[in-house]
């Protein structure tokens, strides 16, 4: 029996250095050399060269003068240290009535709607009033930047064409034609937007 | 439902059941001790590891000694992630300066149960998380005290499972194979190799893999956000191939940094089915009848697309309370993406959520890109029920394949009386002792997951108090009602069929439920390999019998029927009643409109 | 055995002697001791136990009459169906039980003349005799108990043992020289060298077997008991705990939780009862049913091992021939008239008694010679002397031999004449193609000719080895032939393989053969030498004319020492574990339906709107039982009485039919599996229907 331990320790020791140490810096290694930008979490600059983003991760969009993103439970909004979502239930009257400290379905509705100046009549592309499971998701649906598409131009006093040519442009479509869903970024497409004369 | 996401379906299985054979080859080989494509470079690696270790490889072990090596292992590797958790805060790789003075405000401390709790958690496979990965662990524990176990833990349920079949295939042996080799043999020979590309192509796709410190910056938006990195490309690769499921970030594969595009998400799913199906064939191999095999894999495929389609079919028909306020809940047959989205991606979908929900509690993963807490009922029905039916559609990696070996020994035991012979299950007879391991390991599933969820759901606790600051057990959950229930009984079921996903509403960290849960996940792993070993160490000892038309035969249309319904029958009459109180009448109050 | 004592047997299932001593047994039974072993009913019994004390309280605290009423027949329904098993398991003792007793009684009354030292006798009572004592048995008394007979013949009536009315003969010396204690002696008289203590006679052991009284559970069987106490445990878990989560579901609407009567009720309903209740009583039936065919089974395990042979060794003689070798082909010599040969065969074997010899009279008869009597004056017939092989008769001067090839061509070349090339052919023939060749010849024209003597392979024995071949049963013939003849008969008879030249050595080494192989070996045996050879095979069944050391090797004997009925025991085997399976399968497929009765009652009113209504969980109800009260009941009584309605099959075992275990599988499952899931819908529904218009059971 004392000997099985001591061969449990032992082999622990030698396992665990090969696949906790030399396995993942190897990794590292290699994936720094192959996709030093992907490995480094795909970050976006501006023209200072500051970060001013992944363009995997999602960001908070409060302005109006930009297109937003989904809500977002990760904190107080996209915050990355905090991913994560509202763990409600279909049942829940917190996820579908809120309460004065949380928006529920019903009051993310009616502020989109406000904000988009969109009547009751539209219905509201579902993912534009929920989150995400992480928190994070850098995606909005087309028919959800379409509706926001209106306002974007008001505010920015640009022609609906312009913006909605730049929607139809920023679409990232299945891939392979059939796998995952079609889905726009919601931060490039501001930077796109912002890159408009 | 949408064709495209029923499409994505069929492929996802299909690419399983193409890789499954070669795969399963490769891994008979490498077991068998025979030359492989790599065996060039790794087998003088195997000598050297053993020369190191200075471990007897040609030994054959009886069952006894080899569960003693299996559980001698797990308790040293379990010590040592305690340790190096403990004192994550004194060791390198903390660029974040976690459990120092100087941390950030958002790190959680590394308190002795949480420590306790993940040390099992990743000890037995299951992942359990009652931390926030970014938060809480330096990247030498993400590295070395986890990432390590996903190795070893997985490599441990194959070996485990493979020793079972040595089990069946002995002829008055009495031994079962040698759990060094084993052990070693499956780590370096089959999840290494397959786990260098992986990774490489996850990163590809813009996973991280990086020591950096934490980003801030200003958004484009002019507000802060921090981006949290890490060695997460390797550390995901054997968190999904070898069925583990512990998320670098909380959360898990939802993250972009974990999952960042439906191809990662694709590749992710293939990893963590694709071991346990190619084990099948492995299993039919070394038994000498690939239809053996096959029938199992086939009870497998078959109930893992029941649980699909259904799950698919309500998530996509989405949440009814929705209705007032005009929004687009449902999938309509246009595709676009309605469906009950609250916890899930957009870039995944419905399709690709309730996929990977199946695929993560039909195997022991765990890891999960959707929040399974905000499933509709039926949909987190099949993710519970997927759990305490055993995790034996695929399964963990060996897991599901000794587990699915006990539920077709019952099988065989129930009705093979009906051919008129004493049962018999690949030339073995099934007497008494099989019929008590198998029983024993039906038996502690049932106890921990419904005894243990009894207990939470009526204890007591003043507020504030040690065990559980926030009073009485069910005080920890983020939703009332039957969705509560489903929060607690989801944890313990979780933990006990080592799963490790959750309905994550519930705060676990409190050191109440880390224990308890602690000795669920405990009980699932080990008081399921003592007696399936013990069972295979009793049918090394038996003579073979030879198969006759008057033989059971376990490859039938008829066997996988059988099976299936075995399964059923006994995996989820058992937890009907309680699921009654959960999801089930979750799911008519949800049509009712009746809220929480 | 004849048929009609078959029938005569299997109606007394029903005889109202045995259904009322089964009646009172099933009281008896409820002993907790004697249930302790018995882990499902156990719980069952813990259960009745609990409601009647709470339905008592209940009284005293004055509950209102309907849920008295209720709890009542919950309380009720729970002992019948603790009682509905133990009636099973008496009825299915009881046959056994009647026919100890009729036993019992001849053997208290039996008297015996034993000899004393001095040589005088005394008279004792059968049961103080030992072993060793040496007892007188004249005409028409009873032999006290077992023994060797030492002297004298005499013609013994054992139908008190195996049912037969054919007397059988008994003599001192060789392989008929036991005799079993309570059988009667016809005439004559016999010396009797008793060979057993007192309490371990046949008959002793028999009334034990019948009795059940040391009743041992076969290896099966535990696995199977393991089995149902497991899932017993499982259910107690899932009911146990559906306590405390409905107090924690009751929170958030104002009804109140499960009362225990429905709980329990619930348990009662998906612990395995069905299988739990019938599962002794049909290990009890299938030896029961062993000994209708007046086969002995010395343990329920042997029984069990017959159903899983693999291989069956099959002596030649008896079993797979008629026994007795006949006279089909006269082969002549050349130049010899065929009228010549068959008078000089039928005038040889005129004083030949032997079954060979009559069927070489009547043969002959074909060729128009007629039997004669023939005056002893001129005729001296030539016995047959083993050292010769030779027998014959000498009429006048005439000398006609008949024997063995060699014997009678060495006879022929002995009295000048040669040996035709021609009949020496035939002769290898004939015994090629499995028969015996008798040559004939005299001393005038030399060889005459030879007889083919033909082993006669029983009628339907072909058909029969197809269906054991297609049951996976192997059929090994065993045979003292050569050969030659061994592969003729092998092949007539359809078996898939011989042993030839059979010595006990062989046979022995073929059995550890297979058996190394993993197969489990049956065979039956009478002779001594026998004797390790059915100790050594799995399923040894010995003829009770056999001897004292092969009925002990033995795990059977048939008492009507016919070998055929190897097979018949394999089947019932069979049956035994099909009747296990088929009920386990169908116990556990019912429960499906009851869920479906007794949640919704339990549940119906969870998060229900207002007390008038049903909540969601009574969408469960599909079969659209009356009330929650109706349907708990409707669950308790159809799970009481499918006990009963399963009694006739439990004793009389699943129909067997001889198919390959796909088949096989594939009807059972239909009937029991699928069966099992259906049956219990339309079941509880009728008693729900019957129970409201009974006025048991409130409508809604």
């Amino acid at each position: 029996m004392i000997k099985i331990f001591l061969d449990s320790i032992k082999l622990t020791l030698v396992l665990a250095i090969i696949t906790g140490l030399i396995y993942p810096l190897v990794i590292t290694g290699l994936a720094n050399i192959m996709f030093d930008d992907k490995a480094n979490g795909s970050l976006l600059y501006d023209q200072n060269h500051k970060v001013i983003g992944s363009k995997l991760i999602g960001q908070a969009f409060t302005s109006n003068k930009y297109f937003q993103g989904r809500p977002s439970r990760a904190g107080n909004g996209y915050d990355a240290l905090l991913s994560g979502g509202s763990n409600l239930g279909s049942t829940s009257q917190k996820l579908i009535e809120g309460n004065k400290d949380f928006d529920g379905i019903k009051q993310l509705a009616a502020k989109y709607r406000l904000v988009n100046k969109i009547d009751f009549t539209t219905k509201i592309p579902v993912e534009a009033v929920t989150a995400s499971a992480s928190g994070l998701d850098p995606d909005i649906s087309y028919e959800n930047a379409m509706l926001q598409a209106p306002r974007i131009a008001s505010v920015r006093h640009l022609s609906q064409n312009k913006v909605t040519d730049l929607i139809e442009l920023n679409v990232q479509k299945r891939e392979l034609g059939f796998i995952g869903e079609p889905r726009i970024n919601v931060l490039i497409l501001n930077l796109d937007l912002d890159k408009l004369p | 439902m949408t064709f495209l996401g029923i499409c994505q379906i069929f492929f996802f299985i299909s690419l399983i059941l193409l890789i499954a054979k070669p795969l399963g080859l490769y891994i008979y080989n490498v077991l068998e001790g025979n030359n492989t494509l790599f065996s060039g470079i790794l087998r003088p690696s195997e000598m050297l590891i053993y020369r190191l270790a200075n471990i007897d490889f040609c030994e054959e072990m009886n069952w006894l000694k080899y569960t003693q090596c299996v559980i001698a292992f797990s308790l040293v590797s379990m010590l040592l992630t305690y340790l190096l958790l403990i004192f994550q805060n004194l060791l390198p790789l903390n660029p974040m300066h976690f459990g120092l003075s100087d941390a950030p405000a958002y790190a959680t401390k590394m308190t002795p149960d949480l420590a306790f709790n993940t040390a099992i958690s990743f000890t037995t496979n299951t992942n359990w998380q009652s931390y926030a990965g970014e938060t809480t662990m330096t990247y030498l524990s993400q590295m070395l005290a986890l990432a390590f176990h996903n190795f070893v833990s997985s490599a441990t349920g194959i070996a485990v499972a493979i020793a079972v079949i040595r089990g069946f295939i002995a002829n008055r042996v009495g031994t079962i194979g040698n759990f060094w080799t084993d052990l070693t043999r499956i780590t370096i020979y089959i999840l290494l190799p397959i786990c260098i590309p992986l990774a490489l192509l996850l990163v590809s796709q813009g996973v991280v893999q990086n020591l950096n410190p934490y980003l801030t910056f200003t958004t484009l938006d002019n507000h802060n956000q921090t981006l949290s990195f890490g060695l997460v490309a390797s550390q995901e690769a054997i968190k999904n191939l070898g069925t583990n499921g512990g998320g670098f970030f909380n959360a898990n594969s939802a993250h972009p940094f974990e999952n960042p595009t439906p191809l990662t998400n694709l590749l992710e799913m293939l990893s963590i089915f694709i071991i346990p199906a190619a084990l099948t064939y492995t299993f039919g191999k070394m038994v000498k009848d690939t239809r053996q095999g096959v029938a199992l894999l086939t009870v497998m495929t078959i109930i893992f697309l029941i649980g699909t389609l259904v799950t698919y079919h309500f998530e996509a028909k989405g949440n009814p309370n929705f209705k007032p306020y005009n929004i687009n809940y449902a999938t309509n047959q246009l595709g676009d993406s309605g469906g009950n989205m609250e916890g899930k991606e957009l870039r995944f979908g419905i399709a690709n959520s309730s996929l990977f929900a199946v695929v993560t509690t039909d195997t022991s993963c765990g890891a999960v890109n959707c929040l399974h807490d905000c499933l509709t009922p039926m949909g987190g029905l099949i993710t519970l029920l997927n759990i305490e039916l055993g995790e034996v559609v695929f399964g963990g990696t060996g897991s599901g394949l000794y587990g699915i070996i006990v539920f077709a020994v019952l099988s065989v035991f129930i009705a093979g009386l009906m051919v008129g012979r004493t049962p018999e299950y690949l030339g073995k007879k099934i007497e008494k002792k099989e019929v008590k391991m198998a029983m024993l390991f039906i038996l502690i599933a049932a106890f921990s997951i419904l005894v243990f969820t009894a207990i939470a759901s009526v204890i007591n606790f003043p507020k504030d108090s040690f065990w559980n600051s926030f009073g009485s057990g069910t005080n920890n959950l983020n939703n009332v009602g039957p969705h509560g229930f489903s929060e607690l009984l989801y944890a313990f079921s979780s933990c006990t069929g080592n799963n490790g996903s959750a309905f994550a509403g519930l705060s676990a960290n409190t050191p109440f439920y880390n224990i308890l849960l602690g000795i669920a996940m405990f009980l699932g792993r080990f008081f399921m390999i003592i007696p399936v070993l013990a069972m295979a160490g009793s049918l090394s000892e038996k003579k073979l019998v030879p198969a006759s038309i008057g033989t059971f035969p376990t490859y039938s249309y008829l066997f996988v029927i059988l099976l299936i319904s075995v399964i059923l029958i006994v995996g989820a009459l058992t937890f009907f009643p309680a699921l009654c109180l959960g999801p089930i009448i979750e799911e008519f109050l949800m049509r009712q409109g009746k809220l929480f | 055995m004849t048929n009609e004592n078959i029938k005569k047997q299997s109606k007394s299932i029903y005889d109202k002697k045995i259904i009322n001593r089964a009646l009172i047994d099933a009281f008896i039974k409820l002993n907790p001791k004697t249930l302790f072993k018995n882990p499902v009913m156990f719980v069952v019994l813990i259960g009745s136990i609990i409601t009647t004390i709470m339905f008592f309280e209940n009284i005293v605290k004055g509950y209102k009459f309907e849920n008295l009423l209720f709890q009542f027949q919950i309380t009720i329904w729970l002992w019948f169906t603790v009682l509905f098993a133990n009636f099973a398991e008496a009825m299915a003792e009881g046959r056994g039980k009647a026919q100890a007793d009729t036993l019992k009684k001849n053997k208290q009354a039996t008297m015996a003349t034993r000899e004393t030292v001095r040589g005088t006798t005394e008279s004792v009572l059968a049961s103080s005799l030992k072993k060793g004592d040496i007892v007188l048995v004249k005409a028409n008394e009873t032999i006290p108990s077992d023994g060797e007979v030492i002297e004298g013949v005499a013609s013994v009536n054992e139908s008190a043992i195996t049912g037969e009315s054919a007397p059988v003969i008994r003599e001192s010396g060789g392989d008929r020289s036991a005799v079993t204690g309570g059988t009667t002696v016809l005439s004559d008289w016999l010396r009797i060298k008793i060979s057993v203590d007192p309490g371990q006679t046949f008959i002793d052991r028999m009334i034990n077997l019948v009795e059940g009284a040391n009743r041992q559970k076969t290896p099966n069987e535990i696995a199977l008991d393991i089995l149902l106490a497991g899932l017993t445990i499982v259910f107690l878990l899932a009911v146990a705990t559906l306590y405390p989560f409905s107090i924690y579901s009751y929170q958030s609407c104002p009804h109140k939780a499960p009362d225990l009567f429905s709980l329990i009720s619930l348990l009662v309903c998906l612990i395995p009862t069905t299988i739990g209740g019938l599962l002794s009583a049909i290990g009890i039936a299938g030896m029961d049913r062993v000994l209708q065919y007046n086969v002995l089974a010395t343990s329920g395990k042997a029984v069990e091992a017959a159903g899983d042979v693999d291989t069956l060794l099959l002596d030649k003689t008896g079993t797979i021939t008629l026994g007795n070798r006949q006279a089909v082909e006269f082969v002549v010599a050349p130049k010899i008239a065929i009228q010549d040969l068959a008078d000089a065969a039928q005038l040889s074997s005129l004083s030949d008694e032997t079954p060979e010899g009559r069927s070489i009279v009547i043969y002959a008869k074909n060729y128009g010679i007629r039997e004669r009597e023939l005056s002893d004056k001129d005729v001296t017939f030539i016995p047959f002397s083993a050292q010769t092989r030779i027998s014959g008769v000498n009429i006048n001067n005439r000398e006609i031999r008949k024997g063995a090839t060699d014997s009678i061509f060495n006879y022929a070349k002995h009295n000048g004449f040669t040996v035709p090339y021609e009949l020496e052919r035939e002769v290898t023939r004939i015994a090629q193609s499995g028969g015996t060749p008798l040559v004939v010849a005299d001393n005038i024209s030399g060889l005459l000719g030879a007889i083919y003597l033909k082993d006669v392979v029983k009628g339907g024995m072909k058909e029969r080895f197809a269906q054991l071949r297609s049951m996976g049963i192997r059929t090994i013939m065993i045979t003292g032939d050569n050969p030659l003849t061994a592969a003729a008969i092998a092949s007539e008879a359809g078996v898939d393989d011989f042993l030839a030249q059979a010595t006990p050595e062989n046979k022995m080494e073929l059995i550890k053969r297979e058996q190394t192989g993993g197969r489990l070996v049956a065979m039956t045996g009478d002779g001594t030498n026998d004797a390790p050879a059915l100790a050594q095979a799995d399923v040894g069944v010995a003829m009770n004319t056999g001897t004292q050391a092969a009925k002990e090797a033995g795990n059977m004997i048939d008492l009507d020492s016919n070998p055929t009925k190897l097979i018949e025991v394999v089947e019932i085997g069979k049956q035994l574990l099909m009747t296990r399976g088929a009920l386990t399968t169908f116990s556990i497929a019912n429960d499906v339906a009851k869920y479906f009765a007794i949640l919704p009652a339990m549940f119906g009113s969870l998060y229900a709107l207002n007390a008038n209504t049903h909540g969601p969980l009574w969408a469960l109800n599909i079969m659209g039982l009356h009330s929650a009260q109706s349907a708990i009941l409707a669950a308790v009584i159809f799970n009481a009485l499918i006990i009963i309605v399963l009694i006739p099959l439990a004793l009389k075992g699943v129909t067997y039919r001889a198919m390959d275990a796909k088949s096989l599988l594939q009807r059972n499952f239909l009937i029991y599996g699928l069966g099992g899931l259906v049956a219990p819908f339309p079941g509880i529904w009728i008693i729900d229907q019957i129970l409201v218009i009974l006025h048991l059971a409130p409508i809604s």
